[in-house]
């Protein structure tokens, strides 16, 4: 599937960045050329993701073998020889998707897409905007295509930089304070994971193809492998203290953007200022970028103790779902209280990961794309009534369903597939991540405990709803116009997602299943590797 | 005659009205009439397909369960356990056979009578692909083979539910009734949620049959009894929450916020009832102590809904409460083992109480049409005592009310003397067996109440002396299309239908048809069974059918005696028991309570966990930048060099002491060997760096004392990282970053090396 000499992944996630060159060379008063380019370059983008996604092979397993893994590219990047004191660093360009980071990639590309849709009334310095958009977009997809660690950690940092401009440059009256506490978090988790990616790299040593000689490597693939690692390195060994310590720091690392409690709070702020292209791509993508970190790097690398911490993992699930759904009912801020149900959303995804086995990881996965989706929803909702009438105070409205009822039709869809609602995606991962943690002896308890989550949450939503859009309408908004067909056209086909996988979730599941059952396989041969010592 | 056949036929059945919801949702008002005509005639399409079902299910497979499965998803080849995959299918059985023609029967009758109740409703299209998605989740009840489905279409009746009661939702009171009724009734729906889990995770299947075949074959949940008594339990908790069972009865009377017709289609015949349908389903893998939890709820819902009905005034409040009562007697039936008596009362109160909400349709349809008439806005045209004398202006209404009400009473020769007779008397076997007398009192006393209540609201809205004479002069009989389904419905009630005996039921069809399910639990927690039951029953039939008509005739004959011939003063009796009555009248203070406690208290737990969040958790996040932010800028005062000198000296004292330590390891601190200990002495090393640092701010002046407690050493680390980085964010931020953490990295790998 090469083009031009280079593979679909490289175009996939580089697209955008192409996109970016172009819109840079258009002069700033051609906003249609620049607004068009984006939306031609992230519909591009979504069409190859598409096209990757059905000539998927489901039965390839991947997580920790390259064969597994489909349309590899692979290369030298940075290849450094004979520094004393470090011996050789090598670095790959090495690129793949499996049945973990398919579905996210085309969330990406999905949620990209139509993010650059309802970005289209921005006024200020749209041409800056729109180049930050796309090499965000780029940032993004190449985190889940990457499978070198150091590329991985690259993109990482790369999606930091034009999310910082885009919430601290558009974002509303406190977007500096936000854009910063959101930089700010994020650095600190990422410098944790450097820490742990190096600690890595010593500790891991393949045979050079050609030489023979052992040299260390950032291939997450080979990292996996616990045969190499080197005897007394650093993280040789099961269990050890200090692959603790580094799993605990990549966990902090990947937690803070989850968002796990307690290091949420970057999140309403963010979300709150951000403007809502910004939000739904902030929950709708970037979220699940630290429950595919952990699923991608923390699991296969340190089975051991994926299954040692999943007790704990259960507890923070439990309090992300219920905290989480607690403090969104408590606000009065639309946005806020939206922000706050994706803290108890993401919930379920690690209630699912605490699990460990397929229905758990099926649930947690699917949940991933699910909400991504359903909150993209409920942001771009969020977003129209806020482009009409400049509040976001839920108690401002009421009646809104008399005045825009096609508005609230796509709105009931929205709330309802984030309510759980069976016939809509949201259910299916929801329950499946019950299912699963259901199973463990040990997370019996948290999960019964968990369920009170799925009251609060048809609680809170339904009284938004209520409070919006039902009762006797507020006359100062009988005049606000219904969705026109740019907002329908964001929201419609989100709409059409959660009720074609709520309905037949094998379109999405079939891709997932070969790679988490084997993931399942890795983690729980770890953990009994763990028992079998001493 | 084949398999295939049927199951088509049923699988048209279940689709046709979810085919009129999609049409009518999308293009209602693009289609003549909004598509009345075609959700309703979609509907008396599936009305005809169950009774040929019905038939062909009697006629041809009397004791057959057919079944038809596909796999809907597959899990892989799971490890540890091999390939797994989720089947749903669906199931024709005599139950799911009769059920079908009830629910068709009804939302056809329902979809009728409609036309004329709404014909001026805003929503009038609307409010059609609503039935039609209801009555097809309720299909999906009737005809699903597992417990997904099952739980699937359960929340889509509560959706259809929530959007019918909130159908009129300009009014407050409509659209928190919506949002009461599916709150309450996603409590239950968790409990039912539980109890599948339970079984999943035992059984790796949804299936019924697989599931009770594995109960039978010994392999128990956890291989505990009592597991697999709390998944009963919890599987019954969804049936409390939709049959309206104490305590989450409470959504229903508010439910009545709705149109009335679909008070009659979902909140008295099929939706409330779908619990008991359910109760019967899983009926098999219940213990004897999960069903005497199932009576005694039944029979406590019984005795609360009968007190209330008694001193409600709202016609349809006091129906709303009676249909409560009525399906605690249901659960109350099945849970004492009256297994078909149980399902046979769905069956008939579905006719009768159907047409009650009908009839009580047609008189507030009335009522609204005089009052605007006489130009009267106050009144509320479901007050009982704003009616009377209706007999005279509503003669089809109030026959067929009649009936019912007798039927309902348990009146000889009418559906409802026979299902009731039977609970009855199983209730009596019931405490023969087990010793549970208070069962089968509270079942007889509300039988008396039930005649009671019935006969008070007839006299007063029919017969008694009309509350206002010139607006009696405008009530006007309602159109055909509202009288004749309350006309069939009348039909229905009557015995025959049921069995050719007007005083006992088991010789009839039904009785044949519906048999109890054996037992799939172990014997040592299994209820009496049907044997011994069936015994116990013929030795107090006799008492049992004496006792109950005795009770119809002591409560209709009170009815009659304080209503109609005034001989008991009601106020006077109101009064002397002051306290009962008021009690009664707020509805034993239930919504007060949950209001209290379960509303109040959540939302004063989510106010404080939203003040926790910004105060504490997002208090520590900005604290820590604050006080990062004082100590750069009061180092800076000192040092020429600003903060990144600050953070080099930092950095730089680090990495000395930690290489300090590392190097002489024991020259520090004791010597431990091993890359193990380096952690903690880089951490220790680290801490020396941004104490020095601390004390070096804290000479320099700059030191805000309120801020000052503990954490110091490692906070000051992570803050200075902070600081670093926001205050070089307008100039050059991203260079300075990008330098340090190149130094980070550098620093690292020499570390780690």
């Amino acid at each position: 599937m090469e083009f031009l000499g280079v593979g679909p992944l490289t175009w996939v996630t580089f697209l955008p960045i192409l996109g970016m060159i172009v819109i840079l060379v258009i002069p700033r008063e051609n906003v249609g050329g620049i607004k068009w380019t984006a939306a031609g370059v992230t519909f591009l983008q979504l069409v190859l993701a598409l096209v990757l996604f059905v000539r998927f092979n489901p039965s390839l397993a991947g997580i920790n073998t390259q064969e597994g893994m489909q349309y590899v590219e692979k290369a030298r990047w940075i290849d450094v020889q004979g520094i004393s004191w470090f011996g050789r660093i090598r670095i790959e360009y090495f690129l793949g998707v499996d049945g973990l980071s398919m579905p996210m990639v085309i969330l990406t590309a999905l949620i990209s897409f139509v993010a650059v849709f309802s970005s289209w009334n921005i006024g200020k310095a749209l041409k800056g905007y729109m180049a930050m958009l796309l090499l965000l977009d780029t940032g993004m997809m190449g985190v889940f295509v990457a499978l070198d660690f150091f590329l991985f950690y690259v993109f990482w940092e790369l999606m930091l930089l034009p999310m910082y401009f885009l919430i601290g440059i558009w974002g509303g009256p406190r977007r500096e304070y936000a854009a910063i506490k959101f930089f700010l978090y994020t650095l600190l988790g990422s410098v944790l994971m450097l820490l742990a990616m190096i600690a890595l790299y010593f500790s891991v040593t393949i045979p050079d193809g050609t030489t023979g000689e052992k040299i260390h490597t950032f291939s997450m693939l080979a990292m996996m492998n616990p045969a190499n690692f080197e005897p007394g390195s650093l993280l040789a060994g099961a269990g050890t203290h200090l692959r603790s310590l580094a799993y605990l720091a990549l966990f902090i690392g990947f937690a803070i953007k989850v968002p796990i409690f307690p290091f949420h709070t970057w999140l309403p702020d963010a979300h709150v200022e951000a403007p809502t292209a910004i939000s739904v791509i902030l929950a709708g993508v970037l979220l699940k970028m630290g429950t595919y970190g952990l699923l991608r790097i923390s699991y296969p690398i340190f089975p051991e103790l994926a299954q040692k911490y999943s007790f704990a993992l259960g507890i923070l699930a439990f309090i992300n779902i219920v905290y989480g759904a607690l403090c969104a009912m408590a606000q009065k801020d639309f946005k806020k209280l939206i922000a706050y149900s994706s803290v108890s959303h993401m919930g379920i995804v690690l209630l699912g990961m605490a699990a460990l086995n397929t229905q758990g990881m099926l649930g947690a996965v699917f949940q991933m794309f699910n909400h991504g989706t359903i909150t993209a929803m409920l942001f771009l909702i969020v977003g129209v009534i806020y482009d009409r009438a400049h509040t976001r105070d839920l108690d401002a409205f009421g009646g809104l369903a008399l005045t825009m009822p096609k508005y609230t039709g796509l709105m009931t869809v929205a709330f309802f597939a984030a309510l759980g609602l069976p016939g809509l995606s949201g259910f299916i991962s929801e329950a499946f991540s019950f299912l699963g943690a259901f199973q463990v002896d040990q997370l019996r308890i948290i999960t019964i405990a968990s369920t009170l989550g799925i009251i609060l949450t048809a609680a809170y939503m339904l009284w938004t709803l209520q409070r919006v859009f039902l009762g006797n309408p507020n006359d100062k908004w009988s005049a606000l116009p219904d969705v026109n067909g740019r907002e329908i056209f964001t929201l419609a086909p989100l709409a059409v997602i959660a009720l074609g996988l709520g309905i037949y979730p094998s379109l999405m599941l079939n891709v997932m299943t070969s790679s988490l059952n084997h993931l399942v396989d890795i983690v729980s041969r770890g953990g009994s590797m763990m028992a079998m010592l001493p | 005659m084949t398999h295939e056949l049927l199951i088509g036929l049923s699988t048209g059945i279940l689709l046709l009205p979810l085919l009129g919801f999609v049409i009518l949702i999308f293009f209602s008002k693009r289609i003549p009439r909004q598509g009345d005509w075609l959700e309703t005639s979609l509907l008396f399409a599936a009305l005809a397909g169950s009774f040929t079902v019905l038939w062909m299910k009697l006629a041809f497979f009397h004791d057959e369960t057919i079944q038809a499965t596909f796999t809907w998803l597959s899990f892989g080849n799971v490890p540890g356990l091999g390939p797994m995959q989720l089947d749903l299918g669906i199931m024709v059985d005599n139950l799911a056979a009769i059920m079908l023609v009830v629910v068709t029967l009804v939302s056809s009758l329902v979809h009728l009578f409609s036309i004329g109740y709404m014909h001026d409703d805003v929503r009038y299209g609307r409010y059609f692909s609503y039935l039609g998605i209801f009555t097809f989740s309720m299909l999906g009840i009737v005809l699903t083979n597992n417990f997904w489905m099952m739980y699937v279409s359960w929340e889509l009746v509560g959706l259809s539910s929530y959007l019918l009661i909130g159908h009129w939702f300009e009014k407050k009171s409509a659209s928190d009734a919506a949002k009461k009724a599916f709150i309450v009734n996603r409590v239950g729906d968790v409990g039912m949620f539980t109890g599948i889990l339970i079984l999943f995770a035992n059984f790796h299947t949804f299936g019924f049959e697989a599931i009770f075949g594995a109960i039978r074959a010994g392999n128990i949940p956890f291989g505990s009894e009592a597991w697999l008594t709390a998944a009963g339990i919890l599987v019954f908790c969804g049936a409390v929450g939709k049959s309206a069972q104490f305590p989450l009865h409470v959504w229903l009377p508010d439910a009545m916020e709705g149109p009335t017709p679909v008070s009659a289609l979902i909140h008295a015949a099929t939706m409330v009832a779908a619990g008991v349908y359910l109760v019967a389903r899983t009926f098999a893998m219940m213990t004897a102590d999960a069903l005497l939890v199932i009576a005694y709820i039944g029979a406590i819902t019984a005795f609360i809904a009968a007190t209330i009905a008694i001193a409600q005034n709202d016609i349809k409040k006091v129906l709303a409460y009676s249909t409560v009562s009525q399906l605690g007697y249901m659960v109350m039936g099945l849970g004492v083992g009256a297994y078909t008596a149980g399902f046979f009362h769905l069956v008939t109160h579905a006719m009768f109480k159907a047409g009650l909400f009908l009839g009580s349709g047609s008189v507030i349809h009335a009522m609204h049409h005089a009052l605007h008439h006489t130009d009267d806005h106050h009144t509320d045209p479901q007050d009982i005592w704003e009616m009377g004398g209706l007999k005279s202006k509503m003669p089809v209404t109030f026959w067929t009310f009649i009936v019912f009400t007798l039927a309902i009473s348990g009146v000889p020769f009418t559906s409802g003397f026979l299902s009731k007779d039977e609970i009855l008397s199983g209730t009596l076997a019931f405490g023969r067996l087990t010793g549970h007398w208070i069962i089968p009192v509270v079942g007889f006393f509300v039988a008396g109440l039930t005649a009671f209540y019935m006969f008070r609201l007839v006299i007063v809205a029919f017969l008694g002396q009309p509350r206002d004479a010139h607006r009696l002069e405008a009530i006007h009989e309602s159109p055909a299309v509202m009288t004749i389904p309350l006309v069939v419905f009348a039909v229905f009630s009557f015995f025959a239908f049921y069995s050719l005996n007007p005083f006992g039921a088991a010789e009839g069809w039904f009785y044949h048809a519906i048999e109890r399910p054996a037992s799939v639990v172990p014997g040592s927690v299994a209820a009496a069974s049907a044997e011994k039951f069936e015994e116990a029953l013929g030795q107090v039939h006799g008492t049992g059918m004496l006792l109950s008509l005795s009770m119809a005739t002591i409560g209709i004959a009170l009815a009659f005696a304080t209503y109609y011939w005034k001989k008991i003063d009601a106020d006077a009796v109101a009064r002397a028991l002051k306290p009962v009555h008021m009690f009664l009248r707020g509805k034993w203070y239930f919504d007060e309570l949950y209001e209290a406690t379960a509303v109040r208290g959540t939302i004063a737990l989510a106010r404080a966990y939203a003040w926790f969040d910004n105060a504490v958790i997002d208090g520590v996040v900005n604290g820590v930048a604050r006080w990062t932010l004082g100590i750069t800028r009061g180092t800076k005062e000192t040092w020429e060099e600003g903060n990144v000198g600050a953070m080099v000296y930092l950095v730089v004292a680090a990495v000395v002491s930690l290489y300090a330590g590392w190097t002489s390891g024991s020259s520090f601190f004791p010597a431990g060997g091993g890359v193990g200990k380096m952690i903690e002495y880089g951490a220790a090393g680290t801490a020396v760096a941004a104490l020095t640092m601390f004390l070096f701010y804290v000479g320099a002046g700059g030191f805000d004392n309120k801020i000052v407690d503990g954490l110091v050493n490692l906070v000051a680390y992570v803050a200075g990282l902070f600081g670093l980085v926001s205050r070089k964010l307008q100039t050059g931020r991203v260079q300075t970053y990008l330098a340090f953490a190149l130094i980070g990295v550098m620093v690292l790998f020499l570390y780690f090396k």
